[in-house]
């Protein structure tokens, strides 16, 4: 294979571009998506110079105001308050990214979305009357329209980055949409699966995490979303036949991700069928 | 040659001088193909239970140190890595400078390979290493550097894992075989622990039947042989290390499943016609029902080489590596192209595996890209097995019709 370009190329110097200005906002979240930016931050500081962080109230008290060229939005809407406002950060962004599960699917809390709204809060707060909220905890996506999504639970920060680094330079971001399988072959980590029969949604998981469960011996638990086209029904067959109980299959699938279509679709597939002892196929 | 536990033990550090030495070893409940260090690191004492997505490993006492089959690695991992720098450019005021290449990598030597890995190898090296096929040269640089330096000790396998059809597909249990291609450095053949002078028969050290097949394998041999004498093999143990894969291959022949029926084999007789007409087969939507497309069998194949390639920029703009990664005909991005993916349904995504894999390689490569090593049966989450797939195709071949998956 030769190298079609000669080994010295000259380009001009890049022209001085403005540093984009970035809003990081919060919705009903952790936090801990936020923290990865401060976390690629503390890895990568030059991101300073990069691009200027002027909404951003996990970091700093100052705030500028809008508009922004990239708004990140961490946390799922939960309440009438957060979806109006959703409305005003789109207006006020001229890109908006969605990171962690909350913000692209509903996050673990969307599992109030399968219950009832006024017995939760009656269960947990002395005075049910000041609490007004949604039924139901949804991802940002069904509100507004989002121009990228960055999937985990947190986000990874090597992805945050390279969102950045593509956005800086006016690029399409790189993120693999193929299952976290994909990243435990290439770190040649063991199938726990397979090898240890331990139920492991990686094979419908979208990759990005570099398979940081499996690598330590544990299922993957779906915090980085469906993968672009996931089977969960021949997946859980095939654990259901190996034996794993349908309660246990359920809780996997009724997780972070649970309001994703296919893993809520898969949820409610496992809490309707009867269940039925299956041959392995 | 006569190789005794000791001599296993030399060869390890005799290669280590040269060679970044790889081979089986126990971790993460699997044999693994990693660096080994000395010969205890091998995985004596342990077999492999394989079936459809299913694999355990299994104490066993009496199990020499390659008696596991093979595991979810193979030669592939090293010669062909899942991830890897191919060019790096770095701009320095203002101009782009190509980067010298990083410094060569110690050669590898890799110990334990059988039969279905030096069938891969084979097909693998004409991927790679595509001399004048009359469409011009296809020789990819840094496969053929690791390839040049690569000494290889086979090992013939002494059992058969339940998902291994080596035996239909040509390419074992004999571990070489020069007739098909299969050649190493050095070929082994476990004997069993030897008779103890004068004690019970099978209570001495493990012995091997060593086979000399290259020049480097014989200076190899000889360094052993210069701290350790070595005694030319007896007729009866030559003759015992040839019924080993002999016999192999009559059990795999007479194996039979649990519920009666044949063992797992292939049928390769006219595959690839076969494949090639019975594209709109109901079968694939069926397979589609079970599929995940996630990808595993792809990965775990020791012959399946597609690539992707990318520019990975750091922050600064000022550097920027082409990167090759592994990548699968399983995910929606493979078969993207302006726009859009060519490939939606599992169906297809599947179809395009096995006919290619069976039927595309023959007019490709002039061989199938199937070894036979079961791989992709035992790494299947959900257990999908070719050999059945193919079977239900050849038994109710149908002509084309309906929509394409």
């Amino acid at each position: 294979m030769t190298n079609p370009l000669p080994a010295k190329i000259a380009v001009a110097a890049p022209a001085h571009v403005r540093r984009p200005r970035v809003a990081v906002y919060k919705f009903a979240s952790c936090d801990g998506c936020q923290l990865q930016f401060l976390a690629a931050i503390g890895k990568h500081p030059e991101l300073l110079s990069k691009v200027d962080f002027v909404h951003f109230l996990e970091a700093s008290r100052a705030v500028e105001p809008g508009p922004y060229d990239i708004g990140f939005v961490e946390g799922s809407v939960t309440t009438a308050h957060d979806a109006e406002r959703i409305r005003e950060i789109r207006r006020e962004c001229r890109t908006l990214v969605t990171i962690g599960a909350c913000a692209t699917s509903g996050g673990i809390q969307a599992l109030r979305n399968w219950g009832k709204i006024d017995e939760f809060v009656a269960a947990v707060y002395a005075s049910p009357a000041f609490i007004s909220t949604l039924a139901t905890s949804t991802a940002i996506a069904e509100h507004v329209p989002v121009d990228f999504e960055l999937r985990g639970c947190p986000i990874d920060t090597g992805q945050l980055v390279e969102i950045l680094t593509a956005l800086i330079v006016g690029r399409k971001p790189r993120v693999p949409s193929t299952s976290v399988c994909a990243e435990c072959k290439a770190e040649g980590v063991v199938c726990v699966a397979v090898a240890r029969g331990v139920p492991c949604l990686g094979p419908v998981t979208q990759a990005g995490c570099r398979a940081i469960c499996p690598a330590h011996g544990r299922g993957c638990f779906g915090c980085f979303g469906p993968s672009d086209t996931p089977n969960l029904v021949s997946l859980n067959l095939h654990y259901e036949a190996a034996g794993v109980p349908r309660d246990e299959l359920l809780r996997l699938v009724h997780g972070i991700n649970a309001w994703a279509p296919p893993f809520r679709a898969e949820a409610d597939r496992l809490a309707a069928a009867p269940h039925v002892k299956v041959a392995a196929p | 040659m006569i190789l005794g536990p000791e001599a296993l033990q030399r060869l390890i550090e005799v290669l280590a001088l040269e060679y970044r030495v790889i081979g089986p070893t126990v971790a993460d409940g699997a044999v693994v193909l990693r660096d080994l260090a000395s010969a205890d690191d091998l995985p004596t004492g342990w077999i492999d239970e394989q079936d459809g997505g299913h694999y355990r490993l299994q104490r066993d006492e009496s199990a020499g140190p390659f008696d596991h089959v093979v595991g979810p690695h193979s030669l592939k991992n090293f010669l062909f890595p899942p991830r890897e720098p191919i060019a790096r450019f770095e701009r320095v005021e203002g101009v782009w400078e190509e980067c010298a290449p990083a410094a060569p990598e110690r050669p590898l030597a890799v110990i334990g390979m059988r039969g279905c890995d030096l069938a891969a190898l084979a097909i693998q090296d004409r991927v790679f290493l595509r001399g004048d096929s009359g469409e011009g040269e296809a020789i990819d640089p840094a496969y053929q550097r690791r390839r040049n330096g690569l000494f290889l000790v086979a090992v013939d396998c002494r059992r058969a894992a339940a998902t291994c059809f080596c035996h239909s597909t040509g390419s074992g249990p004999a571990a070489c075989s020069a007739s098909a291609g299969r050649q190493a450095d050095l070929a082994l053949v476990d004997l069993g622990p030897g008779p103890a002078d004068g004690v019970a028969p099978c209570a001495g050290p493990r012995r091997y039947e060593c086979r000399i097949g290259s020049e480097r394998g014989a200076a190899v041999i000889d360094a052993i042989a210069a701290d350790l004498p070595l005694r030319p093999s007896p007729p009866e143990d030559v003759a015992a290390a040839e019924r080993v894969p002999v016999d192999l291959e009559r059990a795999m022949w007479a194996r039979e499943r649990s519920d009666g029926g044949p063992g797992r084999s292939l049928d390769m007789e006219n595959i690839r016609d076969l494949l090639y007409s019975n594209l709109e087969h109901p079968r694939w939507l069926e397979v589609a029902d079970r599929c995940l497309s996630c990808t595993n069998c792809t990965l775990v194949c020791p012959t399946c080489f597609c690539a992707s390639v990318t520019e990975v920029a750091d922050l600064s703009g000022d550097a920027v590596t082409r990167e090759r990664h592994w990548a699968s005909c399983f995910s929606l991005d493979h078969a993207r192209m302006h726009g859009t993916s060519v490939r939606h349904t599992t169906a297809s995504r599947y179809r395009q595996w096995l006919t290619h894999k069976l039927g595309g390689w023959i007019d490709q490569f002039g061989t199938s890209g199937c070894t036979g090593c079961g791989r992709c049966i035992t790494w299947c989450p959900v257990g999908i097995d070719l050999t059945a797939e193919v079977a239900a195709i050849r038994e109710t071949p149908a002509p084309s019709t309906g929509p394409t998956p």
